[in-house]
């Protein structure tokens, strides 16, 4: 469980806190998306959770283990994996299984462990057969599934996403999405996934919406989604299918309005179109 | 734009089964002897032990060739003022310039330790995978580690260029783009007129500096301490029989030095 209690966190030499008196907890298993508009704090808070930041109030322990205590720091980044947002910047060797060996090599785990982690890591992402392509000859969607390798050799139990597939085609995006759900079916991974794509969004079991370093919105995302206002005022839109869902049950069609997903949609219109 | 950083063929001769170590002090004990050797000729007998190497490597002329090409007018400074300045008995004269006995020995020895020792390093870095070479360089320099010197961040350093050469060239080539879309030209060398195309490589190379620091932050790097690899390395017979012949080949050099072989 990761619990942030009560975390306030200034930039230094800033005067507004990026971060306000944010309390929350995450469970494992789960997968929780954060939106919120430009500079909201959404990755600020990413970076409190493996101890990349430290919080000037307030904690915040992973499975115990406190972030402002130095002793822990390697187990909780071991624990709490982060993907970025630009692939360029987070890939550091010259080879794609260098590059995943790098965390593992970090924990101090002897070559034949490292090498076995290499091997399942790059498995689970299907890189297996680019093992010694240079990263820079990868695509886009690629580097990104290699980034996850390198987090998922050191078995993370958390696995945090920062804009991961903001810079992707939507091709890539939906292949490094994809991915990542698997994953987290396969090997009960909790997902934090911080995402400006609200259809990304309503596809968690709990969304949260950040806007100017508070919490303004939590919950799951068929209740959040419905909260248009609430989204507006964080410059935030709903899904289209949300916007479909509520035409339509103006119009008299009869649907729950719990719908924020296509495939929801989909099921529900099939479900009155063949009378139940 | 692909670029391909160092010379390196992949291959799977001996010399490029051999130990990234064995050939790192491989290098060392020619670069030694090539030192070592007194005179013109011993310096280019010494030299053309590396012809062998060439051959087992299965490298071709032309290959070495490339790798000269570029640095002939170097070498041609370098002999040409070796034979004009060193003072001795003159065997020619062409106007001014007169030509020694001990200037030209002098000449073809200083060429024959450059020429050869360029050689021998394209060999080695055509036949050593970057990372191995990286690798190999962190595990001889590891006793230094005692004395302070940082080998584990050296390595990581110096794959981390490899890493990054392509990603900013392709950058480089993306900015250029961008400003001769904006009505700019590159031609000329002048400083000035690349600095449109130099200052926001510098800013993004800064930024990605950045990034990446905190992703290495973020996968638990911290310093060298208790950093263990991946690959390991193991000497085998054949590297002890290459390390054997290169310090024989100090030994036979260090003989005439001494004055022994005259
Ligand atoms: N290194 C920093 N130094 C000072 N202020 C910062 C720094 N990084 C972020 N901030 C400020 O903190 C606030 C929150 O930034 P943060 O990066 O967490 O937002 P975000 O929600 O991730 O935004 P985006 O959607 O643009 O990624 C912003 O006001 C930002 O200007
Ligand atoms: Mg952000």
């Amino acid at each position: 469980m990761i619990e942030v209690q009560g975390v306030t966190f200034f930039y230094p030499g800033t005067r507004e806190p990026a971060l306000e008196n944010i309390s929350l907890t995450i469970r494992p298993g789960e997968f929780l998306a954060i939106t919120g508009p430009n500079g909201s704090g959404k990755s600020t808070l990413a970076r409190l959770l493996n101890g990349l930041l430290r919080p000037g109030k307030g904690r915040v322990l992973v499975d115990g283990l406190d972030t402002a205590d130095a002793a822990s720091l390697v187990e909780i980044r071991r624990r709490v994996g982060m993907v970025f947002q630009d692939p360029d910047n987070q890939l550091v060797a010259a080879t794609v299984e260098d590059d995943v060996a790098f965390g593992p090599e970090n924990l101090g785990l002897p070559p034949a462990a490292v090498r076995q982690r290499v091997a399942a890591a790059l498995e689970a992402v299907e890189l297996a057969d680019l093992k010694t392509r240079p990263p820079h000859r990868l695509s886009g969607g690629q580097k990104q599934r290699l980034a996850l390798a390198g987090v998922l050799a050191m078995e993370p139990v958390y696995l945090v996403l920062d804009e991961a597939t903001a810079m992707l085609d939507p091709v890539g995006r939906e292949e490094v999405l994809k991915k990542v759900l698997a994953l987290r079916r396969e090997k009960g991974l909790a997902v934090i996934l911080i995402t400006h794509f609200m259809e990304e969004a309503a596809l968690a079991e709990r969304m949260l919406v950040l806007n100017e370093g508070r919490i303004i919105l939590s919950g799951p995302p068929a209740d959040v989604l419905q909260q248009e206002e609430g989204l507006a005022k964080a410059g935030l839109k709903a899904p289209a299918i949300v916007a479909l869902g509520k035409s339509l049950r103006q119009a008299g069609v009869k649907l729950p309005a719990s719908i924020v997903t296509v495939e929801e949609m989909a099921r529900a219109l099939w479900k009155l179109a063949s009378g139940k | 734009m692909m670029v391909e950083l160092g010379q390196y063929i992949p291959g799977t001769s001996c010399i490029h089964y051999l130990d990234p170590r064995a050939k790192l002090l491989g290098l060392f004990f020619y670069g030694l002897a090539l030192l070592l050797a007194p005179t013109g000729i011993t310096a280019s007998l010494t030299g053309a032990a590396i012809l062998p190497v060439i051959v087992l490597a299965g490298l071709a002329p032309s290959f070495i060739w490339r790798q000269l090409k570029p640095l002939l007018v170097f070498l041609v400074i370098i002999f040409f003022l070796q034979v004009a300045l060193t003072p001795g008995e003159i065997i020619a004269a062409i106007g001014p310039l007169r030509i020694t006995r001990e200037g030209l020995d002098y000449g073809i020895m200083a060429l024959a330790r450059v020429f050869f020792l360029i050689v021998a390093a394209s060999v080695l870095m055509a036949t050593t995978d970057p990372l191995a070479l990286a690798d190999g360089l962190e595990r001889l320099l590891r006793p230094g580690q005692r004395f302070g010197l940082p080998s584990v961040e050296l390595a990581l350093m110096l794959t981390l260029a490899l890493r990054f050469v392509p990603t900013l060239l392709e950058e480089a080539e993306r900015i250029m783009r961008a400003q001769v879309a904006r009505g700019a030209t590159f031609r000329g060398s002048q400083v000035k007129n690349l600095m449109p195309l130099i200052i926001p490589l510098f800013i993004s190379a800064f930024r990605r500096a950045e990034g990446l620091a905190e992703a290495m932050e973020a996968r638990a790097y911290r310093g060298g301490k208790g950093r263990t690899r991946m690959r390991e390395l193991h000497f085998k017979p054949a590297d002890y029989i290459f390390l054997l012949l290169a310090v024989l080949l100090v030994a036979g050099t260090a003989y005439y030095r001494l004055g022994f072989g005259s």
